[in-house]
C-alpha cells in the first residue's frame, strides 16, 4: 500500500523534532525551519540524513537546500537573486513556494523559503 | 600527545565500527579539580562527561576519516544526543563503540555506545549513548581560508593509530 500524505507529514515531522530539538506542536506546515524552529547550516545535513533514513531513499543535500545558487556570481548581484537566479532557483527547486521570496529576493531571506511544507513537497517528488 | 582522550584502538572495520579503550586515571590533572575537596566534602574525582564525548568524538572521527583515508578535513559539527547513566572514576576501563550511520561526501553521522568496567569488576556495563554529526569541511561550503594540510589528522591521532597497529 502507498505511503499517504499523513504518513509523510508525520515522518517530517518527527524527522525535524529529532534533528532540531523541537516539539511536534511547533512543527506546522507552514513553520520555517530556520526563522521558526532554529535551524542552522549543520542542522541541514542532520535534517538530510534522517529524512534518508526514515524514507529510505537517496538526497544530494544540494537538491534539498542549494545553498550553492547563493554564492554563485552568476545569480546573485549586491545582495539579491538575479532572474537568472530566480529561473535557476525555480528549476531546482519545484517543490518550494518561491513567489513570496520573488518580492524581495535577498538573500539573507533566502532561508525563509525552506517551509515543512516545502520538505513533505520535496518528499513526495522523490516518492513519485 | 596532549588531548588524546582515547589510550588505544582495538578494532576498527573500513566505514563500519571502531572499538578504543581508555583507562581512567587519577594522575589526570583534570580529575584534580573535578571535583577538588571542600570544607564540608572531600575531593570527589569523576571524569567529566564532555571529555568522554570527546573520546567518542576521536574515535568516531578516526572511523570517518579512515574510511575515505584521511584525506577529508573530518571535523565535529553536532552532538545529536549524548546521555549518561553512570560517572566515571579513577580506575575505571571505557570502552567506546562507534558505528557509521551514513557517510557522504559533506560529511557523516555516527551512532555510539560508552561502556564502563568499573574499577575491580570483570564486566562492562553500558554507560552512556553518544550520537554524533561530522562535517567534511574542504566539501562543505566554507568562508573560511583553510590550510592545505590535513590539519585535523595530526601527529597525536596517527601516533595512536600506529601504536594500535592501524596506521604505518
Amino acid at each position: 500500500m502507498a505511503i499517504t500524505q499523513e504518513e509523510v507529514f508525520g515522518k517530517v515531522q518527527e524527522a525535524l523534532v529529532d534533528a532540531l530539538g523541537v516539539d511536534d506542536d511547533e512543527v506546522t506546515s507552514e513553520a520555517k525551519l530556520v526563522a521558526d524552529l532554529g535551524a542552522e547550516s549543520i542542522d541541514f545535513l542532520d535534517i538530510v540524513f534522517r529524512l534518508e533514513k526514515a524514507f529510505g531513499i537517496k538526497i544530494d543535500q544540494n537538491e534539498l537546500f542549494p545553498e550553492s545558487v547563493l554564492s554563485d556570481p552568476q545569480y546573485v548581484a549586491d545582495g539579491k537573486v538575479t532572474d537568472n537566479g530566480m529561473a535557476e532557483l525555480r528549476r531546482r527547486l519545484p517543490h518550494a513556494n518561491l513567489e513570496a521570496f520573488d518580492q524581495s529576493r535577498a538573500v539573507s531571506e533566502f532561508a525563509d523559503v525552506f517551509t515543512v511544507d516545502a520538505i513533505v513537497k520535496f518528499i513526495n517528488t522523490k516518492l513519485a | 600527545m596532549r588531548w588524546m582522550w582515547i589510550d588505544r584502538i582495538l578494532e576498527l572495520d573500513r566505514a563500519k565500527r571502531c572499538v578504543a579503550i581508555k583507562n581512567v586515571s587519577l594522575a589526570e590533572e583534570v580529575l584534580h579539580d573535578h571535583f577538588p575537596a571542600t570544607a564540608d566534602q572531600p575531593a570527589c574525582p569523576v571524569m567529566p562527561n564532555p571529555l568522554i564525548i570527546e573520546g567518542m568524538a576521536q574515535t568516531a572521527g578516526i572511523l570517518v576519516g579512515h574510511a575515505n583515508d584521511f584525506q577529508e578535513k573530518v571535523i565535529l559539527a553536532k552532538i545529536a544526543k549524548a546521555e549518561f547513566h553512570a560517572a566515571a572514576r579513577p580506575g575505571d576501563q571505557l570502552r567506546f563503540t562507534a558505528t557509521v550511520s551514513r557517510i557522504d561526501p559533506a560529511g557523516a553521522a555516527t551512532e555510539g555506545v560508552v561502556e564502563r568496567r568499573a574499577a575491580g569488576q570483570s564486566d562492562f556495563l553500558p554507560m552512556a549513548q553518544i550520537d554524533l554529526l561530522f562535517s567534511h569541511l574542504d566539501q562543505s561550503r566554507s568562508d573560511l581560508d583553510l590550510p592545505e594540510h590535513n590539519f585535523v589528522f595530526s601527529s597525536n591521532l596517527m601516533t595512536l593509530l600506529q601504536q594500535s597497529g592501524i596506521a604505518e
